[in-house]
């Protein structure tokens, strides 16, 4: 058994310990917004924060994950005003929205990092998380909002 | 029967709905269902086109689609998918203008599949604006008279001294003012006013309809998680499963052993599934499903599945081999499918005789979210959610296979995770339903891993087109042959088709609006050996990479620029008669209002060459390429800025695409659709393959089927929409035409960096 944290709750996993958090977050946790794209750590469909860092869902089995503390979409802000969610509104930036959890997250530990990143940085720290309705000129700009938002 | 425990409120309502069948009428009808009167009936003898032709037509009663709540909120049910292409919110705009609504009170539901009830609810073929914005109009209109009327009913003065005025209706002489909400009950008992007596908002007026800047309406449920997609409904009780379907199409399990499948924790049933013999349609292809508690022990209990396979008639399919047999068919005549003057004599008597092949691998969709669907199944009644295109094809399906009544079939479309073509064909939802009977109404959460998506998906054709051209002492082109083969999209449909249907010549090749005198166009045959489908823009991929490709060969040829050369080959400004290029088609729409333009075409050419600063001075290894291309109606052309350094690595720096679709309802989706366009054509241009090996897909998840990241992405893209003239004329499509001019132009582009002519997709590594 593992237990572990989400979104701030306690969670304790009793099951297969190599089932990855992914499977664990939307079947048995019912957190949903974590998306499945490809389960090899190709797509960053499933990305959330662990200890603040930034880690595919697909690739992280339960069973490593003792005192970890893990952060979905559900919990990136409590209303969803984290300064990255606003700007992905303000532009408009989803087109069928379902990658663009992962996208929020991967930008979201960037600016935490990286408060106002280059252009280079943000295609870096982005090139792991794909989009196929091909959203990234909005991804980009959205995240230079974010940046200036959060630097006022 | 348990309730559906769904994940937000609006999944429960959607439920309830869809059981109750009347929930929905709340408010305007206040109970009472009363068909609608406002639809007029095409004259029989009448050739339908556009949204009449389709199935189940076109409905516009504001008592089907509206409802308006005491405290005023607007509810607007929406019966197309939602896919990406902002259908929920564009359609939210042009009913709450016309409806005089505030646009943050308006609350869209989706619909479930019932072309009985709401009209053609196939969102495909770049439709769902171009079908209904006038449709849309006369519900909100309606709407708002019946309002109107109610209002002025009730203060005993004239209609005419009423009008709406955001969610009111005022009287301005006596300055009353009553909302939208008092009214709604006793308005909606009121006629549906008459088509001819509707009054509609002259467009100085709209105030979200052409307007730039309006917030999705799913913004929020999207950035916070709560967005459900297909994958995402949770069925009180619901079991998860995985399929291991035949690696070759039209294989078949030979025998297999479950045993240490069903060892694995989690794993509740093994379930074979019957194959659907070739053409297998929508239907599933068979194999055998492990059924578990969770996903993971589902695909866990699969790997443990100990299958031995009959892989049938396409068990030798090799990419290599097959490219061989479609250029060697391309180098024999094929069926004459346009012909116009004598291109043999002219071909003849030709100063300069030029020629190319063109090669277009198999594509798949690969949508973000892969297709996935939950269903329940009873002995009585059959329940699937689930993010598919066309939710009444799964219904009629269903309907048929369990021998229950097509009002006991409900299908929940839920969001789409992209669609891109490969959620037309329901496949996945037809196998949970069958997973669910199978225990006996246990509802199932059927996923196609993306391993599975890649392996069983219904693949973009693959194709070669060789074209030659006869030049005049000028350089002109006096005669053109084209030669396009492909397996068609109906191979899965019709045993052993080997001919294009109208509908994918009509896709760029027939319609070839060049004004060159002597033309022919043919289709030698070509066998599927493997699922061939619709993939965004279908076959106007190919054919425009081909044409416009070779149309800048030709300027190479005749020593021209590239811009010019293509609009002196499009000639004159003209309207093209469809019969007078064979063209069968026309998207299915109405010659009258919808043939080809070419002054449109020349439009969108000239925008885009001057935004994008055609004839710049560029740095060394930068080039510029053009090309054009009419598809679903409306004008595309992109130029693009191409980077090739010393190492043969191409960025790009700069995409410019302007496009004409006549009016443009909400031009931020537009522009989005043309973004997305333009990475998605890049993505199929650079990277995209799937080939075949002994018969199975070679690629098997992002790492060897990549597509676009980021960093591959233009450094800069910039739509430029051509102003409309009013919005009485009609739209064009939107989510598709965007896409064909990208390959072209990309590849016109390097050989201008670089001299050397891409003629084989994707170009990967060509340029090292």
């Amino acid at each position: 058994m593992t237990k572990f944290i989400v979104n701030g709750s306690s969670h304790q996993a009793d099951g297969d310990p190599e089932m990855p958090l992914l499977w664990y977050l939307r079947d048995l946790a019912g957190l949903t917004g974590t998306k499945y794209g490809c389960g090899l750590g190709l797509c960053g469909t499933c990305t959330v924060l662990v200890d603040g860092r930034p880690a595919r869902a697909c690739l992280l089995a339960v069973g490593e994950l003792e005192g970890r503390a893990i952060t979905t979409i559900e919990g990136l802000s409590a209303d969803g005003m984290h300064p990255v969610q606003e700007a992905w509104r303000q532009l408009n930036v989803a087109q069928c929205g379902y990658c663009q959890t992962g996208q929020i997250m991967q930008a979201a530990a960037l600016l935490a990092k990286t408060p106002d990143p280059s252009d280079t940085e943000i295609d870096a720290a982005m090139s792991g998380n794909l989009c196929r309705c091909g959203t990234y000129p909005r991804i980009r700009a959205a995240i230079r909002q974010a940046a200036k938002g959060g630097a006022k | 029967m348990n309730a559906p425990i769904v994940n937000t409120g609006l999944m429960n309502e959607i439920a309830n709905l869809s059981l109750s069948r009347r929930g929905f009428l709340r408010g305007l009808a206040a109970g009472s269902f009363v068909l609608a009167t406002g639809i007029r009936p095409a004259r029989a003898q009448e050739t339908k086109y556009g949204a009449e032709a389709m199935s189940g037509g076109l409905k516009d009663d504001p008592r089907i689609f509206l409802a308006i709540a005491d405290d005023g909120t607007v509810s607007l049910l929406c019966h197309r998918a939602e896919m990406g292409q902002g259908v929920r919110t564009s359609w939210a705009m042009v009913v709450a203008d016309e409806l005089e609504a505030e646009l943050d009170r308006v609350r869209v539901l989706q619909a479930p599949g019932d072309e009985a009830r709401f009209g053609n609810q196939n969102t495909d073929g770049s439709r769902s604006m171009r079908h209904h914005f006038q449709a849309l109009r006369r519900i909100g209109a309606a709407a708002r008279q019946m309002l109107e009327q109610e209002a002025a009913g009730r203060w005993k003065v004239p209609v005419a001294e009423v009008r709406a005025e955001r969610h009111e209706v005022v009287h301005a002489a006596s300055g009353r003012r009553i909302g939208f909400g008092e009214l709604a009950r006793a308005a909606a008992l009121r006629p549906v006013p008459a088509a001819d007596a509707l009054v509609f908002k002259r467009p100085a007026d709209f105030r979200y309809i052409g307007r730039d800047g309006v917030a999705l309406v799913d913004n929020l449920d999207i950035t916070t998680g709560k967005a459900v997609y297909g994958i995402d409904a949770r069925i009180e009780g619901m079991a998860y499963a995985v399929i291991a379907r035949p690696p070759v199409y039209g294989g078949k399990v030979k025998r297999f052993d479950a045993t240490r499948a069903l060892q694995v924790p989690g794993v509740v049933k093994v379930v074979p599934i019957e194959e659907t013999p070739i053409p297998s349609a929508f239907q599933p292809l068979g194999g055998v499903a492990v059924i578990a508690d969770n996903t993971y022990a589902a695909i866990k209990g699969r790997a443990q599945l100990d299958i031995e396979w009959d892989d049938g008639p396409n068990a030798g399919y090799d990419s290599a081999a097959y490219r061989a047999a479609l250029e060697a068919a391309s180098r024999q005549p094929g069926k004459v499918v346009r012909s116009n003057g004598d291109v043999d004599t002219a071909l003849a008597g030709a100063a300069r005789r030029v020629e190319a092949s063109y090669y277009v691998p198999h594509l798949a969709q690969a949508p973000m979210e892969p297709p996935t669907a939950t269903a329940r199944v009873t002995a009585e009644l059959c329940e699937v959610w689930c993010s598919v295109q066309n939710p009444e094809a799964i219904r009629a399906d269903l309907s048929k296979r369990f021998g229950l009544p097509l009002e006991n079939v409900i299908v929940n479309t839920l969001l789409l995770g992209g669609g891109f073509g490969r959620k037309s064909k329901p496949d996945f939802a037809s196998e949970a339903a069958i997973l669910s009977r199978a225990l006996d109404g246990r509802p199932v959460k059927l996923t196609f891993t993306r391993e599975d998506d890649l392996h069983n998906g219904y693949l973009h054709t693959v194709s070669v087109a060789r074209l030659e051209a006869g030049l005049d002492a000028e350089g002109r082109p006096q005669a053109w042959l084209h030669r396009t083969v492909a397996p068609t999209i109906q191979s899965i449909f019709v045993p052993d088709a080997q001919q294009a249907g109208a509908f994918e010549l009509a896709m760029g090749a027939v319609d070839m609006p060049l004004a060159i005198p002597n033309v022919r166009i043919e289709n030698p045959p070509a066998p599927a050996h493997t699922r061939i489908g619709w993939f965004r823009s279908v076959s106007n991929i190919p054919h425009a990479f081909a044409i416009q490709s070779f149309v800048a060969e030709l300027a190479a040829a005749a020593g021209r620029d590239p811009k010019d050369y293509l609009l002196q080959l499009l000639g004159p400004d003209r309207v093209i008669d469809p019969a007078s290029v064979s063209d069968q088609w026309l998207y299915g729409e109405d010659p009258k209002r919808y043939a080809y333009d070419t002054a449109r075409l020349r439009g969108v050419i000239e925008r885009v060459a001057a935004e994008a600063g055609w004839g710049r001075s560029l740095p060394q290894g930068h080039g510029l390429g053009i090309a054009a291309h009419r598809s679903f109606v409306s004008y595309a052309a992109v130029v693009v800025e191409a980077a090739v350094d010393d190492e043969g690595r191409l960025t790009i720096p700069r995409v410019d695409i302007a496009f004409d679709c006549g009016a443009v309802i909400n031009p931020d989706r537009v522009r989005a659709q043309l973004e997305g366009a333009v990475i998605q054509g890049i993505s199929l241009a650079t990277v995209g393959e799937i080939s075949f090996k002994a018969g199975r897909v070679v690629q098997s998840n992002f790492h060897d089927y990549p597509v676009t990241r980021i960093d591959g992405a233009p450094k800069q893209i910039h739509t430029h929409l051509v102003t409309p003239t009013g919005f009485d004329a009609p739209l064009g499509g939107v989510g598709e035409p965007g896409l064909p001019p990208v390959a072209p132009a990309l590849c016109n582009a390097i050989f201008a960096a670089t001299g050397k002519r891409i003629r084989s997709l994707p170009i990967r590594d060509q340029l090292a």
